[in-house]
């Protein structure tokens, strides 16, 4: 057999859809053994092979992006919606790194394991996405979940880190359990775990009532399952908890890829697969939406620490992007991509700055996280720049103009507009009056109060860039919004 | 359809009053009697020492964690070997990679000094 024919066997075989995360898993490999042989002074290296890995990684999926391709005996397939996501994916994680090289070596985890974890995550955000089977949708669930599990509880000393990890492990455990039952009623009601095999049982008319019902039960488990991880109310139990206490850049990492990568299988599962069910499964969105926009605007006026206040601002963005979801259609699922690429700029953006500020000197723990929301009264007076940033994602994430927040606000109303969810439209933008409270809270704070506890900024040259390409993502997707909408739509029709 | 699964709940609910049966039978005729030796935990015939309720290294754990691991590629590899004929080069490289894997995680865990005993 010469090349050229192998290359073309193996082409045929659909091992070019496997291609992107293999890269990310083994840049994460190469980390994990690079980490065993270097001296603690040559530590400095992991990031950027990290980011190396990430950024193979992305060249590769830039090299295929007009390409289609099923591999593994129709289990994942490599699509424009699966290239969409795994940019969105690779973007997070390189910013995260970035961001980390910093922060991970001040608190004292800056260990292969660290980046290993985040590549090894980011592979199986981008399996969840390019999945077209349930099994190996579940596989990816799984390494992104382990990993994460294990990331959170990263500050091993410390008590709040711990029980961020416990409480994370234990509610996934159950959410993972939940999920694996719907894609076991699933098999039961169409013998198959294809999603081609599940849109073709359920999408005809003449399906047996039994099967209906056994579809329903599978649905409500899978969305279970899903929800969890998207952290919508009433599941959301952990996502305030574990976002606390986590590492700041993680929980940044957390809040993006892990809510992409559920919306990437949700749209996967149930707007192209599942469609016929879709009357139920809105109606049940519906309220998931509400509860969840309400209950994380409401809840996120009272926190008084601002990793707490975004994690509940996260759920109450999980309540927009279900409301996106609730419209479906195209429009409905093309919003959803635009929101997702709007929020990971501004999401990890603001945990971003938070990352980079720590209380000064002067106090009794100096050095420490500058956590509370009160400590960041006047940081326009001593850090300008980082204050200006701070100012662009709390504008951005509370939905005005001209920013992504806003764009990504109004194609996900306009979505469910025309999808006849009036009603839902007009809870939505009320929710977001009322999150413009806490947002500008924080912006009243670093501009038109005075210092009370001196908080010092960091100087990390990665972590800067990584600020300004937040920055710069959050503007342009709000001042030139329509080539990436563009983007979205053509990804979701590849889908369709 | 509908009938198939009522012969299964029918299956399952005359297992359990089976159990139930001869649970309830058996606690008829057996002599009841605790006392002296036969309340002692039962050790194989073996006169117990010490309290069950102790502590154990928790290296033990990281050997059950490699012990399992690689049970489950002898499990993978049993199979993958009867059908070694009909897989082809494809499935010899993809057995590769899985033992490689594998091997890497043992790199890992040996270098980090997960394999010895004493600290």
């Amino acid at each position: 057999m010469n090349e050229y024919a192998l290359g073309q066997g193996l082409w045929e075989m659909g091992f070019a859809a496997a291609v992107p995360f293999t890269l990310v898993a083994l840049s994460a490999m190469a980390v994990l053994l690079a980490d065993l042989w270097l001296l603690p002074s040559q530590k400095r290296a992991l990031p950027w092979a990290a980011l190396a890995g990430v950024l193979l990684s992305a060249a590769s999926v830039a090299f295929l992006w007009n390409e289609e391709a099923t591999g593994f005996g129709g289990a994942i397939r490599l699509d424009r919606f699966s290239a969409f996501f795994a940019m969105v994916f690779l973007l997070g994680t390189g910013l995260v790194v970035l961001l980390s090289s910093a922060y991970a070596r001040r608190e004292g985890v800056e260990r292969g394991e660290y980046y290993a974890l985040l590549l090894f995550g980011t592979s199986g955000a981008m399996l969840m996405a390019s999945a077209v089977e349930l099994v190996t949708f579940f596989l990816g669930l799984e390494i992104l979940s382990v990993s994460l599990y294990v990331l959170s509880g990263f500050f091993r000393q410390r008590p709040a880190s711990a029980e961020a990890a416990a409480k994370y492990f234990i509610l996934g455990a159950f959410a993972s359990a939940f999920l694996l039952y719907g894609i076991a009623l699933f098999y039961g009601a169409s013998g198959s775990t294809t999603y081609a095999a599940l849109r073709e049982s359920f999408g005809s008319a003449a399906f047996p009532y039994s099967h209906g019902l056994l579809a329903l039960a599978a649905s409500g488990l899978l969305l279970i399952g899903l929800a969890f991880k998207l952290g919508a109310v009433p599941f959301h139990m952990w996502v305030p908890d574990t976002y606390e206490g986590a590492p700041t850049t993680i929980t940044a990492y957390m809040s993006v890829v892990s809510k992409a990568a559920a919306a990437a299988a949700f749209i996967r599962v149930f707007g192209a697969s599942l469609s016929s069910l879709q009357q139920d499964t809105s109606a049940v969105l519906w309220v998931l939406a509400v509860v969840t926009m309400t209950l994380g605007n409401v809840v996120a006026i009272a926190q008084t620490n601002i990793k707490r206040m975004l994690a509940y601002s996260s759920i109450a963005h999980a309540g927009y992007l279900l409301v996106a979801l609730t419209a479906a259609g195209e429009a409905g699922y093309s919003s959803v991509l635009f929101y997702v690429l709007a929020y990971v700029f501004m999401t990890l953006g603001a945990f971003g700055v938070v990352s980079l500020v720590r209380k000064g000197e002067g106090g009794a723990d100096a050095g420490a996280e500058a956590l509370d929301i009160s400590h960041y009264s006047g940081l326009a007076g001593r850090h300008g720049l980082l204050a200006a940033a701070m100012a662009v994602f709390m504008v951005s994430l509370s939905g005005i103009p001209p920013t992504a927040g806003f764009f990504a606000k109004f194609y996900v109303f306009s979505a469910a507009v025309r999808a006849g969810e009036v009603g839902l439209a007009i809870i939505g933008v009320l929710n977001s009056l009322v999150s413009v409270y806490f947002y500008m809270r924080i912006v009243f704070l670093m501009y038109m109060k005075e210092e009370t506890v001196p908080v010092r900024g960091s100087r990390s040259r990665a972590g800067w860039v990584a600020l300004a390409a937040c920055v710069l993502g959050t503007l342009l997707l709000g001042v030139l919004p329509s080539s990436f909408a563009r983007l979205a739509t053509e990804s979701i029709a590849s889908i369709f | 359809m509908f009938l198939d699964y009522l012969y299964a709940a029918g299956f399952a609910i005359a297992g359990f009053i089976f159990l139930l049966l001869a649970l309830w039978v058996g606690a008829l005729v057996q002599p009841k009697d605790p006392s002296g030796r036969k309340l002692t935990t039962y050790e194989c015939g073996e006169i117990p020492v010490g309290q069950p309720w102790s502590q154990f290294n928790i290296r033990f754990y990281v050997f059950a964690l490699s012990f399992v691991i690689f049970d489950i590629e002898t499990i993978f590899l049993v199979p993958w070997a009867v059908v070694f004929k009909d897989v082809g080069v494809v499935g010899y490289v993809e057995m590769a990679v899985f033992v490689s894997v594998l091997l890497l995680g043992l790199a890992y865990a040996w270098r980090k000094g997960a394999l010895k005993w004493a600290l």
